[in-house]
């Protein structure tokens, strides 16, 4: 996030955009209803009616997968009602001119017919954001998860940009992490671009450093492949694996393709604190330490960096992930991995990270810093591009078209799939499924259809159905309810039982390889 | 530039008498706030620091020269030149009497600490101004809604003192409004919309008005399971490990156990607040699904349990073997998105440090 979650009481209007947050970060969401209260103005940009759309002053229910054409059509609308903060962009943005032609011949009438909203709700909306004292914008992987997510981040960019809503109390764009420390595996490094504290991998001056770090000779000069690529190589180049702590066979977007990639290494070595399904194609699976058994530390989606605190001893012979690595890297004769404890790591981390240069494992204790905390003077920067942007750089403003999602409706796959997360299960269950008490809320999948669809198709509340992609086929049972539009399905993909990612994964973002999790034709009929 | 709702307003010092002392506070403070923050120990129970003030237990009331009723100092503003007088003989015997009746309402005085963060408040006050009498018993207020099946939350409105923190909590902070109040007086209820189980209301099972219940009436259903576990309750405050806001909680144990989840109420990211994922679903840790040994496959095919010294001696050969044959660039490591920090980093560096390459990624492109 661009701002602090303290600012998400602020804003003057909110542009809430492929962010279930009342369920997925319930507690971020308690302060946007307290900005609501205080007289703020929502824009809930979703296709299901979803609790935060019920709450919002506006809501555009567009077509999954539609993004883009909402967003030009915004900033048409900016434009041509002069609503555009001219200063900021004369002394902090840079290419205005090209994005600005670029948007005159997006008229809310023309996304109108893709986005399936009424053109004055488009209209509606980019008013509110251009004329917000100041807007903020929030969202989450609703955003992200498409294989245009580059182009959908990159038009939200645009839209502040032109409106000059960064680097403001109140504003700022604002994408909510869904894992608990998915910031900090980057922040970590463990990206194949970046080296720990986001320096490029293919900066040779980075690689060298590392290397000598490192006790190398040397580090590939270049990006290492992304984890798709990875198991698309699974068999072919890539042969051993080393995975932490993830049940890549149920979350990822291709169930099957995934199952049968891991089937296909040489050799795999799961490191997790269940046997789940990912580790029971492993070679080798080392138990780990859970949550409260383990002293570490953590990084919010505010980049706020916390320490966790061990409470109890650990579960049988588990042990930290840090020391399963160490121990594993050591027998490899990889020297530098002789830490007694998680500050011993940490401590190093803040050494090689200009980020984290401020920090040590005592200055976290109470968890006040946000991080760039480039010296041990330096107070931690809870908002970002305040006055300028990063080494004095402009902000980019980038020329993007509409396209349409990988695979769209067709006669074979009349409806729209798209898929989400539930307040009470989090993930593949492995945790929340294994506390008591979650299933009296939640204890079965389903799959929510709308009352005229459900007619159309002969589909009952309560019967079970049979849902088919390109890709595959699940039975699942049929939620009848208004909470997804008509011509769109949705489920979550909580329960192993019910393997949505089988009929998912159509496609890739080209960038960052992230999956088109969102959108997915489907055709679905009632099982007898 | 930007003007911005929340511009500094300059703010002048007026200063007051607080039991003959004088002190200085800000426009807008209450008599409470001031007499808190200079120690004045002035007892509450409909008090929360997160929610407007409210006014309906009158125990915190003080005595303000020139005015001839005690005034209830958590709903009173200050201003300037106040003298005002936290405790003497009448407010205290007025203070006990009221804790009195309070005591002699409910059915339980003492309230297992499990039950939830505020839980001890009326007990303590009791306690302090010797309140235990039987005077008014056979008297209760609120009627119990023990029937409720959800597996969260105790509602126990035998306990209930009508300080309506449960239902100030869910609106205020949580704006869920799923709980409200039925009745006035002796015959107050606290109820869901349609007077049914919380499951069929609007309610998140956030847990907030259980952590703000100062009695008991609402408690911790998943704590009190440990209610005679054997073991002093020993707080560790750490971070809630599902998603990325990152909430502050203390982790419940006694002895090796854990037993509940407390929300920090000086948390930097949540401030008190907590979803039901954070406040109930940490069970999942001592789950006998857990893997308590390190596991290899034999040449049946099948994973087998074995000591740390195979394990991790296989896993590197394994390693090892790939490496010679296929060169550096075959292995491949993925780190997690929920471990921490230093499982990131090590990840990174073991395959950075080891093959030379920048063959790692972690779970956040599914
Ligand atoms: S658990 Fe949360 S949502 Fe439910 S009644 Fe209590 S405060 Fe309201
Ligand atoms: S308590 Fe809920 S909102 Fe807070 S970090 Fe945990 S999952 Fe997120
Ligand atoms: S605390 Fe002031 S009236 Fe209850």
């Amino acid at each position: 996030m661009s701002n602090p979650l303290a600012d998400m009481e602020k804003p003057d209007v909110i542009f809430a955009i492929g962010t279930n947050m009342t369920e997925c970060h319930p507690v971020a969401a308690t302060r946007l209803k307290r900005a609501l209260t205080d007289g703020a103005t929502m824009v809930v940009v979703d296709p299901r009616k979803t609790r935060l759309a019920k709450m919002a002053h506006l809501h555009l229910p567009i077509r999954v997968g539609s993004d883009v054409a909402l967003l030009l059509a915004m900033a048409h609308v900016i434009q041509r009602d002069g609503l555009i903060d001219e200063s900021f962009i004369a002394e902090r943005t840079a290419d205005s001119e090209a994005f600005l032609s670029h948007i005159r011949q997006f008229t809310p009438e023309w996304a109108a017919e893709i986005c399936e909203v009424p053109a004055e709700d488009i209209e509606r909306a980019g008013k509110l954001y251009g004329r917000g004292n100041p807007s903020a914008i929030y969202y989450t992987l609703g955003i992200t998860e498409h294989i245009c997510g580059v182009d959908n981040v990159q038009s939200l960019c645009n839209l502040a940009l032109m409106t000059g809503n960064l680097g403001l109390e109140g504003g700022g764009i604002n994408p909510m992490r869904g894992q608990n420390n998915i910031q900090g595996a980057g922040d970590c490094g463990a990206v194949p671009a970046n080296f720990p504290g986001f320096q490029p991998c293919d900066n040779p001056d980075n690689a060298a450093k590392f290397a000598k770090l490192y006790g190398r000779d040397s580090i590939d000069p270049e990006r290492g492949i992304t984890k798709v690529t990875a198991l698309n190589e699974a068999g072919k180049s890539i042969h051993a694996m080393l995975i932490d702590g993830e049940n890549t066979v149920v979350t990822d977007p291709d169930k099957n393709h995934c199952e049968h990639a891991l089937k296909s290494l040489d050799h795999l070595v799961v490191i997790d604190i269940f046997l789940t399904e990912t580790g029971q194609l492993a070679d080798v699976v080392l138990p780990a330490t859970a949550w409260g058994e383990t002293d570490g530390v953590q990084a919010n989606t505010e980049r706020r960096v916390q320490r966790l605190r061990k409470a109890v001893e650990p579960w049988g012979e588990a042990k930290p992930d840090w020391w399963i690595v160490s121990e594993i890297a050591k027998r490899m004769g990889t020297p530098g991995f002789e830490y007694e404890s998680a500050k011993d790591v940490f401590n190093e981390l803040c050494e090689l990270s200009p980020i984290y240069a401020g920090l040590d494992w005592d200055r976290i204790d109470e968890g006040k810093y946000h991080w760039p905390v480039p010296d041990k003077e330096h107070p931690g920067t809870p908002r970002l591009h305040e006055g300028e942007f990063k080494n004095g750089m402009k902000g980019l403003f980038k020329v993007i078209g509409y396209r349409d999602p990988a695979e769209v409706i067709s006669d074979d796959f009349p409806l729209w799939l798209t898929t989400g997360r539930r307040l009470e299960a989090y993930h593949s269950r492995t945790q929340t499924g294994r506390s008591a008490g979650l299933e009296y809320l939640l204890s079965e999948e389903s799959l929510e259809v709308h009352p005229d669809d459900a007619d159309s198709l002969g589909l009952v509340h309560g019967g079970m159905a049979k849902m088919a992609s390109a890709r595959g086929e699940i039975e699942i049972q049929v939620k009848v309810t208004d909470k997804s539009p008509k011509g769109t399905v949705f489920t979550s993909f909580s329960f192993a039982n019910v393997p949505v990612n089988i009929l998912t994964g159509s496609g890739y973002d080209p960038v960052t390889q992230t999956a088109e999790l969102k959108v997915c034709p489907v055709r679905v009929t009632p099982v007898a | 530039m930007t003007e911005h709702r929340s511009d500094l307003v300059e703010q002048k010092l007026s200063t007051l008498t607080l039991d003959g002392k004088l002190v200085e506070f800000t426009k807008g403070e209450t008599i409470y706030e001031i007499a808190n923050r200079h120690r004045k120990e002035v007892p509450t129970l409909c008090y929360d620091e997160r929610l407007e003030a409210f006014g309906a237990c009158r125990l915190c009331v003080v005595e303000v020269e020139g005015i001839r009723k005690p005034v209830a100092s958590c709903t009173t503003a200050a201003t300037d030149g106040m003298v005002i007088k936290t405790s003497t003989e009448t407010i205290e015997k007025h203070r006990k009497t009221l804790l009195e009746l309070v005591a002699s309402e409910n059915r339980n005085v003492d309230v297992n600490a499990l039950s939830g963060y505020s839980s001890q408040e009326m007990t303590i006050l009791v306690d302090r101004y010797s309140a235990r009498t039987g005077r008014f018993s056979g008297k209760q207020s609120g009627t119990s809604n023990t029937g409720d099946k959800n597996p969260f939350i105790l509602r126990d409105y035998d306990n209930c003192i009508s300080c309506y923190r449960c239902v100030r909590v869910c609106a205020e902070r949580e704006g869920d409004y799923a709980i409200n109040v039925m009745n006035r007086g002796f015959h107050t209820q606290i109820i869901t919309e349609f007077n049914n189980d919380l499951r069929d209301s609007n309610c998140t099972f956030c847990g907030q008005c259980v952590q703000t219940c100062p009695t008991g009436a609402l408690g911790d259903k998943k704590a009190l399971r440990d209610a005679d576990t054997e073991g002093e309750i020993k707080k560790t405050r750490t971070i809630c490990p599902y998603c990325g806001v990152g909430c502050s909680v203390d982790m419940l144990s006694k002895g090796d156990k854990i037993v509940g989840i407390q929300p920090a109420m000086d948390g930097p990211a949540n401030e008190g607040a907590l979803c039901i994922k954070g406040q109930y679903a940490f069970d999942f840790i001592q789950n006998d699904d857990r893997l308590a040994k390190p596991l290899v496959r034999r040449d049946d095919g099948e994973l087998h349990e074995c000591e740390w010294d195979e394990a991790l001696d296989r896993a590197a050969e394994g390693f090892k073997k790939v490496k010679d044959q296929y060169g550096r660039h075959a292995v491949y490591g993925i780190a997690s998105g929920r471990a921490p920090h230093e499982a990131a980093y090590t990840m990174q560096k073991y395959i950075r440090a080891t093959y030379g390459t920048n063959y790692i990624d972690n779970c956040s492109r599914s």
